[in-house]
């Protein structure tokens, strides 16, 4: 009888109401603008959306945005978990003020992280100059792009491994040690696979959230079709010449890519937990 | 005793080597990026920068993000707060596909926020003709760079409640209930004291975003000089037009705002600690 009742019973006012509002609410400020999305690109036609996505400068467009994000991600692990490891184990005076700078990414308009990574960078700035000797170029390049990507990637692989990390308890790597394993077997053999789902799960988000970065790639990526242009780009350029379609294809394309992505990422994470079993 | 002693000082050579490997990544990552801008934006001196920002057109676009996050953080505040007492006081069929929805905003990239509007409201969208007929503008208008705020600011203050409203349960509420407590004054005086912080949270970081928002906003702006320009589109347009001093000045702005954003979040971080010890 209870399992056909639509809600539990409690005391508490107010569940009509508070119910209410957030479904009119969600559905007004994000369901139904999103079913545009999917209505609109059903228009043009499975043959529409194909003759835009396989353009080859769209195609480009998701190598590039794709490749981008991969190593900016698996890049911004070996920096998380740096960070993360001194913020939680390391000795010094100002890890507080380290702390709290780490958030700052996410906290920076993307437009002014774009601006200030392409100052830094860009050919004519010191440091530009510097890496020109060595013979690397940054900015308006693909490793612009990628830069970028680490930037606004970095917080997310942090606070996912942190508390992870503040979890883990020193008698088991003392365990290990004292059953004469080597720091670097303990390291390999007992920490990785604990850490191993914040990480995976710190990658995830670093990942979803560079494949739809905008504000801070463009300045520093130069935008050259078929090279440096990333599909966000790509759909205002289309939205720019009115050509809705052609958006609203590449749109839902690259929606449905990261979905896939994060997606396989969670069925490793699942995978990875059983093998390891926590 | 030499052995611990050489020990002692390999531990010590690990922490200084972690420490240096740490602040590196964040010197150069997020200390450098800020350093910049500061640099250029006071590179032409103290008057050059207040000039910059004082400049009729930053003053306007400063005014209209003033004006738009005004408007869409109370509103997801609001929203916040009723799906979080809907979510995290009640069980009921489809809660878990509510939550999955309400963090759908996070998902979708700013660009894609943007164009949906576009979508609805636009010159050729669902509602397009009958606005135009109507003389009515949302896209390319200030009504399309509020929903868009909103749809990107979204989830901030749920997500922030609803764990926390959980985890607090439902006791305190049914105590005030039953010793005759309407359900408005329960809220007011037992919930709402229980959740300062984590509301406030989400606001700092909603607030945040809401004045820093760029992709979403661009699509929807129309980037129409004195009027459809948010101060992180102004400073697009200084910096497309070489005026890098002015762009840099503007920009100081809002790293200014994502510099005191964490510094109260650090703060509201603490004192919730406090308060739950």
């Amino acid at each position: 009888m209870n399992r056909l009742k639509f809600k539990q019973n409690s005391v508490l006012p107010g569940f009509g109401l508070s119910l209410g509002f957030t479904v009119f609410y969600l559905s007004l400020i994000v369901l139904v603008p999103l079913s545009a999305l999917i209505l609109r690109s059903a228009e043009g036609g499975l043959e529409g959306f194909w003759r835009t996505v396989s353009q080859p400068r769209v195609l480009a467009s998701f190598r590039v945005t794709f490749a981008s994000a991969l190593q900016a991600a698996l890049l911004n692990v070996v920096f998380g978990v740096t960070v993360a490891w001194f913020l939680v184990r390391g000795r010094f005076p100002l890890k507080r003020l380290v702390d709290a700078l780490v958030d700052l990414p996410f906290a920076m308009p993307t437009a002014v992280s774009g601006i200030a990574l392409t100052a830094l960078l860009a050919p004519n700035s010191a440091l530009g100059l510097a890496l020109a000797r060595l013979g690397v170029q940054v900015a308006f390049t693909p490793h612009g792009i990628t830069v970028a990507m680490i930037f606004i990637g970095l917080p997310f692989v942090i606070r996912s491994v942190q508390p992870a990390l503040a979890d883990l308890s020193a008698e088991l790597e003392e365990a290990a040690s004292s059953l004469g394993a080597t720091r670097a077997q303990t390291l390999w053999r007992v920490v990785l696979p604990l850490l191993a789902p914040s990480i995976l799960s710190g990658f995830t988000l670093a990942f979803a959230r560079a494949l739809g970065e905008y504000g801070s790639v463009v300045f520093i990526a130069g935008n050259m079709p078929m090279r440096t242009e990333i599909a966000s780009l790509l759909i205002i350029t289309k939205l720019e010449q009115f050509d809705y379609t052609g958006a609203t294809a590449i749109a839902v394309a690259l929606l449905a890519l990261s979905l896939l992505g994060i997606l396989a990422i969670n069925l490793i994470q699942a995978r990875a937990a059983r093998h390891w079993g926590n | 005793m030499k052995r611990g002693k050489g020990r002692n000082r390999k531990g010590w050579l690990a922490n200084a080597a972690l420490c240096a490997a740490a602040l590196t990544v964040i010197g150069a990552l997020v200390v450098l990026p800020l350093g910049v801008i500061l640099a250029e934006a006071f590179s032409g001196g103290w008057r050059l920068w207040a000039a910059s920002v004082a400049e009729p057109e930053a003053r306007g676009a400063i005014l209209l993000t003033l004006a738009v996050t005004a408007l869409a953080v109370p509103l997801n505040t609001v929203f916040g707060v009723a799906a979080a007492w809907a979510l995290a006081k009640f069980r009921f069929r489809g809660r878990s596909l509510l939550l999955t929805l309400v963090d759908l905003p996070f998902a979708v990239s700013p660009v894609i926020a943007g164009l949906i509007f576009v979508l609805v409201f636009g010159r050729s969208g669902w509602f397009g003709g009958w606005l135009a007929e109507r003389g009515l503008k949302v896209i390319f208008g200030t009504p399309g760079i509020v929903l868009a705020t909103l749809f990107v600011t979204f989830p901030f203050v749920a997500r922030e409640l609803i764990p926390l409203m959980s985890e607090q349960g439902s006791e305190e509420e049914q105590a005030a209930l039953s010793l005759g407590a309407s359900g408005w004054k329960t809220f007011f005086k037992v919930t709402l004291p229980n959740i300062k912080w984590g509301l406030l949270y989400g606001i700092i970081l909603c607030n945040a975003r809401a004045m820093g928002e760029f992709g979403a906003v661009s699509v929807v702006s129309g980037h129409i000089r004195g009027e459809t320009l948010t101060l992180p589109l102004h400073v697009e347009v200084l910096y497309n037009e070489y005026n890098f001093t002015a762009a840099f000045a503007c920009a100081s702005l809002l790293a200014g705002l994502a510099v005191v954003t964490i510094i109260l979040k650090t703060v509201v971080e603490l004192k919730g600690a406090r308060d739950a010890a």
